[in-house]
């Protein structure tokens, strides 16, 4: 070995360059197997938007589909549950749906509902206490166990939490806001597409 | 950074492991093309170990949802089909850069005093291969993964008195089944890879005591300056690492290159018959191992002669058991005075040839129809096999030699 | 490099060829996305009615054949309400096994069980036969239990056999009986688009595979000029 001859600028230039390329390769290398870990091309068709025609649905009556893996309540309010809607408010924990997160801007109104179809309602039906499937107790006054003066709504039987027919949450019960109403669009006047807002509100 | 070099080096001896393992480890200074091996089945055990855990975050080890699974990783999964060749096609590189290595070991008689435990270790890990390979090979449940499986473990059965029981120990059922996946499952991605890392250890533990040898077969301790440095010998690090990364990048465009162009190989690496899923009432028509196991799958069939005591199938499996076995004892079959194959006289070359052509040639038939002179060959190829082996410490003590120089050359 | 490939393709000769029936060749090609359009096509209109391809989503052969989503969702979706659903077959499988005997094998992976030749040289092979309960007979398949589905576009025809010098009943040639809305070439050049977007179908990532290697071979040239010339700076040191 001789060491006198050694050209150590070049030594290190080439070290230099050789670990940057060996460290870009090990990036790339790194990559997929990162990206491997990310939703499937089958999660991602579970948790795809979902067409729903509700040209059958009844009046008053639940309809639960899935969407990304969680329960969806589609329900055609009658007049009768749309005017109580109105009379609730000092019952209710946050009326105006001033919690944001809960609701897409379309739907922070009464009946959070969208304006050319304020009575069809669009919720997730997960309580958000702890996340069981509250019960629909859609009739009003007796007949739905829930007291006399029940206006219709749902009730969740883990932990007690009222809410009504727009899904706003009750005072002095566990659940902190009301249910989430996911992005929806009209597609037309029988079928909802849940996971996708309306034209005009995409920003 | 000095001061944290130390602390740590009260602590763990950090420094003193690199040193004596890679910047003074000296090793000699003639290696030559078939020492790349060593390093490349590093990086294959490595790679292996790492596609292989990312294919366990998506594989199902269930007989109901094996096959669509692994259909999940090479289309849904992102980058899943890459992974899954990686981990597939790994599997047959690593056998390549395997046997390679032992052909380096064959040659310069790496085996020899006193690198026997290395080679021993070196052997208990190519059996370990073979079995995390072997139960490897069932987990996509495709129709070949299924009576590959079934072939090879009724070869226990051959056992006399404990050979059914065992058969169904080993299975967990009457049949290959849901119970059979997932304990293969279970030693391929947790037992098998653990007994492989430890010995590729020990391996290279005992490699560092000996030091390497050279395609010389040369002692390079024998000849020291007055610091104990060998005097043909250089450091690990920086000569050895850099020239080992050019081997790692040409071994990796090969194996690219087959990945991204040519990932069946021709049914080589991939077989068609494991792109259908298991059918436990259809064999297909031609069931072949993977051809890294055809040299003893072909020893395994050529046994044929039904007079031997106990029937031929027993006997098949014992000269299929006895072709691994025999290579444990190389060590002390080789009789000759010099190493390496530069040295040695023309017997043992003829002979190292014959068992090449043999190895290969069973290989060969091991794809093939056992029958009329297929058969034939496979026979003969087994007696040259063996007769390497057998005949070692006679014709090794009878063959000429070279004089081995004192110094590399 | 050249060398490489040259191996590689040596190496990559099918070794397990199955014995005996003659295969045609043809023409795979993952870029021509016109041909794997059309094919599609047949696909979902002649196949998918009895075999499923349910390893295949729709959402992903709408991005990689470049075929529009609605397109797809209006001609294409028989099967699935979602276009990231699973091509499955619109035939419960109960009333297959009543149909044919036994369920039709999914086809998702078929051309790499079967190999693209075979599907080629199958689906030209059919010919009319009076003893089969479908009315069809394959010279590929013996006694398939499958029709001929596309005879409306290849025409009927008939199957000639001629003894051979063992005395056994050979294929000779195909006689047509009715013709169907295509001629010859017409045909093979849809069984072609078709077979070539099964081959596609059995392996999507095929799409990407070959482009990747390119940068890939081409990254790792890089490397190597690297990584060489560092290893001869610092072995100028050894004598």
């Amino acid at each position: 070995m001789s060491e006198q001859n050694v050209d150590k600028g070049r030594r290190r230039m080439l070290t230099l360059a050789t670990s940057a390329v060996g460290a870009v390769g090990a990036g790339f290398m790194a990559t997929p197997f990162i990206l491997s870990m990310t939703p499937s091309a089958r999660a991602k068709a579970a948790g795809a938007p979902v067409e729903v025609d509700f040209s059958k649905l009844a009046e008053g009556v639940l309809l639960t589909i899935e969407w990304q893996g969680k329960p969806v309540w589609i329900v055609k309010r009658s007049n009768a549950m749309m005017e109580k809607l109105g009379t609730l408010t000092d019952l209710l924990a946050d009326p105006d749906s001033d919690v944001i997160a809960q609701q897409p801007a379309y739907a922070k109104n009464t009946s959070r509902a969208q304006e050319k179809h304020p009575n069809i309602s669009v919720m997730v039906g997960l309580c958000t206490h702890l996340g069981c499937v509250p019960l629909e107790k859609f009739a009003i006054g007796p007949a739905s166990d829930m007291g006399d003066d029940w206006s219709g709504g749902y009730f969740c039987p883990c932990h007690g939490s009222k809410f009504d027919m727009a899904g706003r949450v009750y005072k002095n019960v566990p659940a902190p806001t009301n249910l989430p109403v996911p992005p929806f669009r009209f597609l037309n006047d029988t079928v909802i597409v849940v996971g996708e807002n309306p034209e005009e509100a995409k920003v | 950074m000095e001061k944290l070099m130390s602390w740590i080096d009260d602590r763990f001896p950090l420094t003193q492991v690199w040193e004596e393992h890679m910047a003074k480890y000296y090793a000699p200074k003639n290696f030559n093309f078939w020492y790349f091996f060593g390093s490349l089945a590093i990086l294959m055990l490595v790679m292996q170990i790492i596609t292989g855990i990312f294919l366990t975050m998506h594989y199902k080890p269930d007989a109901e949802l094996a096959f669509a699974s692994v259909e999940y990783i090479m289309r849904d999964v992102p980058w899943g089909w890459l992974m899954r060749y990686m981990h597939a096609i790994g599997a047959s590189m690593f056998f390549i850069v395997i046997y390679l290595h032992m052909f380096r070991a064959m040659i310069y008689g790496s085996y020899r005093a006193p690198r026997e435990l290395i080679w021993i270790f070196g052997m208990v890990i190519f059996i370990a291969l073979m079995a995390e390979s072997f139960m490897g090979y069932l987990l996509p449940w495709g129709n070949m993964s299924f009576w590959g499986a079934q072939v090879i473990i009724s070869l226990f059965g051959a056992i006399p008195y404990v050979g059914d029981g065992l058969v169904e120990w080993l299975r967990g059922d009457y049949v290959i089944s849901d119970a059979t996946l997932n304990r293969f499952f279970a030693f391929h991605v947790a037992a098998v890879p653990l007994v492989l890392v430890i010995l590729v250890f020990l391996h290279i533990v005992a490699l560092h005591k000996v030091g390497s040898n050279n395609p010389d077969g040369i002692e390079i301790k024998k000849n020291k300056d007055k610091d104990g440095i060998p005097l043909d010998g250089i450091p690990f690090h920086p000569y050895y690492t850099v020239k080992d990364i050019v081997g790692v990048i040409v071994f990796l465009m090969v194996f690219s290159a087959i990945i991204f162009f040519a990932p069946e190989l021709g049914g080589w690496f991939l077989e068609k018959d494991n792109f259908t899923p298991a059918d436990p009432l259809s064999t297909p028509s031609h069931i072949v191992p993977l051809w890294y196991f055809t040299p003893y799958y072909s020893i395994l069939r050529a046994v044929t002669w039904e007079w031997l005591p106990g029937g031929a199938k027993l006997w098949g499996v014992i000269a299929m058991g006895a072709s691994l076995v025999v290579l444990f004892f190389l060590p002390w079959l080789d009789r000759s005075p010099v190493k390496s194959i530069r040295y040695r006289g023309g017997i043992f070359k003829a002979a190292l040839a014959i068992f090449i052509f043999s190895f290969l040639g069973l290989g060969w038939l091991g794809t093939q129809p056992a029958e009329g002179l297929n058969l034939l060959f496979a026979q003969i190829g087994m007696f040259l096999y063996f007769g390497f082996f057998l005949l070692m410490p006679i014709y090794t003590s009878l063959d000429s030699t070279k004089p081995v120089p004192e110094r590399l050359t | 490099m050249k060398k490489l490939f040259l191996l590689l393709t040596l190496v990559s000769m099918p070794v397990f060829a199955s014995g005996g029936a003659h295969l045609d060749e043809v023409d795979i090609d993952m870029n021509d996305t016109a041909s794997l359009q059309r094919g599609a096509g047949l696909f979902v209109n002649y196949c998918l009615s009895c075999h499923g391809a349910a390893f295949m989503r729709y959402n992903r052969m709408a991005k990689d054949l470049q075929i529009p989503e609605d397109v797809v969702k209006d001609n294409m979706m028989f099967t699935a309400d979602r276009i990231g659903g699973l091509m499955k077959t619109t035939m419960p499988e109960e009333d297959a096994k009543k149909w044919f005997g036994k369920a039709p094998p999914d086809l998702s992976l078929i051309a790499r069980s079967r190999g693209p030749e075979w599907i080629y040289t199958y689906m030209r092979s059919f010919y009319l036969d009076e003893d089969s309960p479908s009315g069809w007979n394959n010279v590929l398949f013996e006694k398939v239990a499958m029709p001929h589905v596309l005879y409306n576009l290849q025409g009927a025809r008939k199957a000639i056999f001629k003894k051979n010098d063992h005395g056994k009943e050979v294929f000779d040639h195909y006689e047509m009986v009715k013709p169907g809305s295509m001629n010859e070439e017409e045909f093979d050049s849809s069984v072609r688009d078709l077979t070539n977007f099964m081959v596609y179908l059995a392996e999507p990532a095929r799409m990407i595979r070959t482009k990747l290697g390119v940068y890939v071979l081409l990254f790792l040239a890089i490397f190597f000029v690297f990584a060489y010339l560092l290893k001869k700076e610092y072995w100028k040191d050894i004598h």
